[in-house]
């Protein structure tokens, strides 16, 4: 029964893998630029940019969805993953900034003349992709021993989370963290000594950014239907069901809230080169309740969900800030309302709703077939028959 | 006598100033099926919480003795822990994962290793699944194995929380009202069921249905709870006919359905 979705899911994963690995990118570099069938790199960069939230959205969904832990703070692991990778392209900026010193100009007009010792070892693309994963990972690790160990739960837990992005906001927004104060990192010249500016880059990084989130879909399915998905739901559901089973349910929680501090730390990495800027507005409260809205909207407790609404989102605001500049979050709130009163489900439940009003129009009222499904059983309680 | 399988001491818990258990002492043997009634508020619920780790006591002792290691104190571990020893808990309101299936739900009870990293690499053994296959047999839920546990019905849910207690292969089991919200005739299997359970695993079972007492109790002992203590234990019809019991919770007319 529950099968033929699950099949529909991996073809429409297929054929969107293949538009957005192979076709998107080889009609922006194999058309000519007159050509109808041209991607921009304009939109090559914007789509790359969707990428990056679809993969923020699943680790949103992964802990609300699944695990039922409404987390109003991920967008400061997506800030922290971006800042980490952005120190390292910082430090590749060399001496082209604006003072012509080999340090970060803001560190020049914070009077700074040599680097500051944390910084060092960001001249390494290695290690500042090592930290894009440990940093948020360990602070996850920390914030949720805590919270967890402490059983904080409902809007509780989300309420923390909320004041402890809020708090990281604040403490970035100042000068002497010496992470660029509210300005944040901007200016990026380089990755890998390829240069950032030139289209093949950005495809380059349009094309991880891909290959990221169909890799962090492929594991959110794999972990959803193994036994550890399993517990996730029913943690979600009753977790002291769970607890009184002999599981530490702290434990599955905890493992939950840093994988998903993960994925949105690198969401985060691969967003900064392609946006060429991150500052604190990043971790700002509103950010991850932005992406609550996308996983609601797209449908929560699904994987196609958060992709679905964060692209749908994003698109519609791309086109929404340029009409309608001052209108966008009225009508973010009205979308989310719409959905929530009437799509519960969201857009990927959008279907199979069409289809059972479909049904239920070509089939006219009938019982039920719930009662007697198979063979009469000997020994059943037989509320069935009451 | 032998050495007493759970042991519960002097034990006392205090809620916002309500006693809710005082100076209770109450002791079970291996493969005994115990019997506790109790009017509302004599502390039945508080009772197994403490068990089961959900409550600490604020004072006394409560120990669960395997015969063949030395007691572990149950005061000290949180519930997974007493779990993992051997103790399954039903709850009173049917406490099933209501978007799983039949199976699943019956697959995360399964005994067997509870960290997170094992359950990566799950197999189900075939030992497993016949396992499960006589679990569903038992609990007559055979034909609805696929079935969401939210569609099933109440008394149904029941049973399969009383399944999933099973599958864990508990030496102890805690069952809070079992037959609230069955039918009558769902009332007796359970009971039956729960009597042929007693002495290859040990059982306390908390209930308000006095018929249903009777069923289960037969000449077994049954524990009367009143204000957060041992009011009196014996054989089912000495309690009934014990005048205190008839005072604080029988007399009040209510005999059960």
């Amino acid at each position: 029964m529950s099968r033929t979705p699950n099949q529909l899911e991996t073809w429409g994963v297929a054929v969107a893998a293949l538009v957005i690995l192979v076709v998107l990118p080889g009609l922006n570099a194999f058309t000519p630029v007159a050509s109808a069938l041209h991607i921009s790199d304009f939109t090559i960069n914007l789509y790359g940019k969707y990428l990056c939230y679809a993969v923020f959205a699943l680790s949103v969904d992964l802990l609300w969805g699944y695990t039922g832990l409404l987390s109003l703070g991920q967008a400061l692991f997506f800030a922290l993953g971006g800042y980490m990778m952005g120190m390292y392209l910082m430090r590749m900026i060399g001496d082209l900034g604006q003072y012509h010193q080999s340090i970060p100009d803001f560190l020049v007009f914070l009077g700074w003349n040599t680097l500051p010792r944390f910084w060092l070892p960001f001249s390494s693309f290695p290690f500042a992709l090592f930290m894009t994963i440990a940093l948020p990972g360990l602070i996850a690790l920390i914030f949720g021993f805590l919270a967890f160990r402490s059983r904080i739960r409902g809007v509780y837990f989300s309420i923390l989370t909320q004041a402890f992005t809020y708090a990281a906001c604040l403490l970035f927004f100042r000068n002497d963290l010496l992470m660029g104060g509210n300005n944040g990192f901007t200016d990026f010249k380089f990755l890998l000594g390829y240069d950032l500016r030139h289209p093949a880059t950005q495809r380059a990084l349009y094309l991880c950014t891909g290959l990221l989130l169909l890799g962090t879909y492929l594991l959110c399915r794999w972990l959803t239907t193994i036994k550890f998905g399993k517990i996730q739901r029913a943690i979600r559901d009753s977790e002291n069901r769970v607890r009184f089973s002999g599981y530490a349910t702290a434990h599955f929680k905890l493992f939950v809230f840093v994988l998903c501090a993960i994925i949105a730390a690198m969401a985060g990495a691969v967003y900064v080169p392609q946006v060429g800027i991150i500052n604190p507005s990043e971790m700002a409260p509103e950010k991850s309740l932005e992406v609550v809205v996308w996983v609601a909207v797209g449908g929560r407790g699904t994987l196609l969900g958060p992709i679905v609404g964060a692209i749908t989102v994003n698109a519609m605001k791309s086109w929404a800030t340029r009409a309608y500049p001052d209108l966008w979050f009225i009508f973010l709130g009205l979308l989310f309302i719409l959905v929530v009163v009437f799509l519960p489900g969201g857009i990927v439940s959008l279907p199979e709703r069409l289809r059972a009003a479909w049904n239920n129009r070509r089939r006219p009222p009938e019982e039920s077939s719930d009662l007697p499904l198979g063979p009469a059983k000997i020994g059943a309680p037989s509320a069935d028959h009451s | 006598m032998s050495h007493p399988l759970l042991s519960v001491e002097d034990v006392s818990k205090t809620y916002d100033g309500f006693k809710a258990i005082s100076d209770l002492t109450f002791y079970l043997f291996e493969g005994e099926l115990r019997t506790v009634i109790g009017p509302n508020g004599a502390g039945k619920s508080t009772f197994f919480d403490l068990i089961t780790g959900r409550a600490r006591p604020d004072a006394g002792k409560i120990e669960f003795g395997d015969p063949a290691k030395p007691s572990c104190d149950l005061t000290a571990l949180n519930e997974y822990e007493i779990n993992r020893l051997g103790i399954g808990r039903k709850f009173q309101t049917p406490s099933v994962y209501v978007d799983h299936t039949v199976w699943d739900n019956l697959m995360l009870s399964l005994k067997g290793p509870r960290g997170v990293f094992a359950t990566l690499f799950h197999r189900l053994s075939s030992t497993d699944r016949d396992r499960m296959d006589a679990l569903l047999k038992l609990i007559g839920l055979d034909a609805k194995r696929d079935w969401k546990a939210g569609r099933l019905a109440h008394g149904e849910k029941q049973w399969l929380e009383i399944g999933m207690l099973l599958a864990q292969e508990p030496k102890l089991l805690l069952v809070d009202e079992p037959a609230a919200g069955m039918t009558d005739e769902e009332t007796h299997r359970t009971g039956e069921l729960l009597v042929s359970l007693a002495g290859k695993h040990s059982l306390i079972v908390v209930e308000h249905d006095m018929t249903f007492v009777r069923q289960i109790a037969q000449n077994r002992k049954v524990t009367v709870l009143h204000q957060g203590t041992v009011l009196c234990e014996g054989g089912f019809d000495d309690v009934q006919a014990n005048p205190k019991v008839r005072e604080v919770y029988l007399g009040r007319g209510k005999p059960g359905k």
